[in-house]
């Protein structure tokens, strides 16, 4: 599973950091950053649930 | 007996959660989705931001879904423009507008309503800020170039201050307590947040309160606790909300400062959940019961309080540290867990002098609330320790941690 994010929708608040903080972080500029786009083994719930539970509709899980 | 029916009372964050969720889950029984006002459910949060910023056009309502959207793919039947009167939990039915509705399970998300200000009534220029009526209001008054004048220093009224700074109007806030933001973020730093406002030429009075307002028609003048009298176009009353429970007076719900509710946001009455705003549970993370006006957690518990409706033998806690965010002026102020605090240690940064760092809040030997300042990157890292139940010297160990590694890379 890739992960996408949309930048012109992400306002960097950083929930999806928060669920998922292994694939996920925001930087010093209130930036996300995606530390993988791939999803790692064993996490996939912690990233749908973070995928679900940005405010902004800002991710997207794609095969 | 199995659920045919949802009903979700409130038509807006916590409610479209709701609604959403159990679709996602699967749920093909009749959706009902009741709201006082006349609009399709839409986000609060940027109506005390950019939806105040000068654009000459009139702004966006930020609505969250299409009425198509929400008519064919959630299936909601949508109840909009009326609100429900009354609540039986013995029939399983609500009251809408004179027309009864049954239900098998419903979700109490009603949220909260502006507190007025006694003795405002009649005078036009006196506003709220909750609704997007009251904002299109408070545009509109700003578009006109008022004179602003701001009661109570939270963080709506904070915000609606800079945006009339950012158009180049004169603004004063005026607040009862000491500082800013003293329920959000508690006083001290509230103390230190006050720098905001001066640094950007906002007239902040603290330590007043209002005495009456002054005018014929619409409002001319503001009279303060110490005698001063204070020229306006426009005020704003941001002196906070109050949980909108009055429809379940005779409810037989418990009712004190919001519905009260047991760790998987059940009231007590057979298959009715709350949630959002109006919901007071108890919050597992921290052992008490707890009412949040935070967008995040009420998106959350829309979502719990739905599927726990719909299934109650296999109903979930709800337990979480509280976050909210605030965009001030050119900052960004975000906070997690709880300001009761027994000591504040400002771990990074500078909060009062140059507007960037990071305080951390102890309870007891716990790490029970952390404060950001324009330091998005560091926020959810205490989040996720003050989840797991960290302990002060272990929220100390990881600031200096961290602060090596910014000096690293600063350098
Ligand atoms: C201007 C503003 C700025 C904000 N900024 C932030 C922010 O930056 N960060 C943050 O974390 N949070 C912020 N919040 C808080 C956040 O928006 C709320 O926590 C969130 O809206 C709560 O959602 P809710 O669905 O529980 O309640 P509400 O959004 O209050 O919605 C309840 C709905 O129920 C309806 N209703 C009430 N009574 C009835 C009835 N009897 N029958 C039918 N319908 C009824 C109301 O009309 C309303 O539409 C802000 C709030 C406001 C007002
Ligand atoms: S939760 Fe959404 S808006 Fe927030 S940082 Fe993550 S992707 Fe961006």
């Amino acid at each position: 599973m890739k992960i996408t994010v949309d930048r012109s929708k992400c306002t960097g608040l950083g929930i999806c950091e928060s669920l998922s903080p292994d694939v996920f972080e925001v930087d010093d500029a209130g930036e996300l950053v995606l530390k993988t786009d791939t999803v790692p083994a064993g996490i996939l719930s912690d990233v749908q649930e973070a995928v679900a539970g940005c405010p902004t509709e800002a991710l997207r899980l794609e095969p | 007996m199995s659920v045919r029916r949802l009903v979700v009372v409130g038509a807006s964050l916590a409610g479209l959660r709701a609604v959403e969720a159990a679709r996602r889950d699967g749920f093909d029984g009749r959706i009902t989705l009741v709201g006082a006002e006349p609009h399709l459910p839409y986000d609060r949060p940027p109506l005390s931001k950019r939806f105040l910023d000068a654009s000459g056009t009139d702004p966006v309502p930020p609505t969250f879904r299409t009425e198509e959207a929400l008519r064919t793919d959630l299936g909601a039947e949508l109840l909009l423009g009326d609100p429900a009167t009354f609540l039986d939990t013995a029939a399983r039915t609500i009251v809408v507008g004179g027309r009864t509705i049954g239900y098998d399970a419903l979700v109490v998300a009603t949220g909260a309503t502006a507190r007025r200000l006694p003795g405002a009534a009649g005078l036009t220029g006196v506003h709220t800020l909750r609704t997007l009526d009251d904002a299109l209001a408070v545009r509109r008054a700003l578009d006109s170039g008022a004179r602003t004048v701001v009661i109570g220093a939270g963080f709506i009224g904070a915000e609606t201050a800079a945006a009339a700074r950012k158009r180049g109007l004169d603004v004063v806030v005026v607040e009862t307590q000491p500082t800013p933001l003293v329920r959000a973020v508690g006083e001290a730093m509230g103390g230190a947040l006050a720098s905001l406002h001066l640094r950007h030429g906002t007239d902040l009075r603290c330590g007043l309160s209002v005495t009456s307002l002054e005018g014929e028609e619409r409002v001319e003048r503001v009279r303060l606790s110490d005698g001063s009298v204070l020229d306006a176009d426009l005020v704003v009353v941001g002196t906070g909300a109050v949980p909108a429970t009055d429809w379940l007076e005779d409810s037989g719900l418990t009712l004190s400062n919001g519905v009260v509710c047991d760790e998987t946001l059940c009231t007590g009455a057979e298959g009715v959940y709350a949630a959002g705003d109006v919901a007071r549970w108890h919050n597992p993370a921290f052992d008490r019961l707890m009412r949040l006006e935070h967008w995040i957690s009420a998106a959350e518990q829309g979502a719990v309080a739905a599927r726990n409706a719909l299934n109650p033998a296999a109903a979930k806690t709800y337990a979480t540290v509280p976050y909210f965010w605030s965009d001030q002026y050119d900052s960004r102020i975000q906070f997690v867990g709880v300001p009761q605090s027994d000591e504040i240690d400002v771990v990074d940064g500078d909060i009062e002098g140059d507007q960037h760092g990071v305080a951390l809040y102890r309870g007891g030997d716990r790490l029970v609330g952390a404060l950001a300042v324009n330091r998005p990157t560091e926020i959810m890292k205490y989040r996720g320790l003050i989840a797991r139940g960290a302990s002060w010297a272990e929220g100390l160990a990881f600031a200096r941690s961290r602060s090596r590694s910014r000096h690293t890379t600063d350098a």
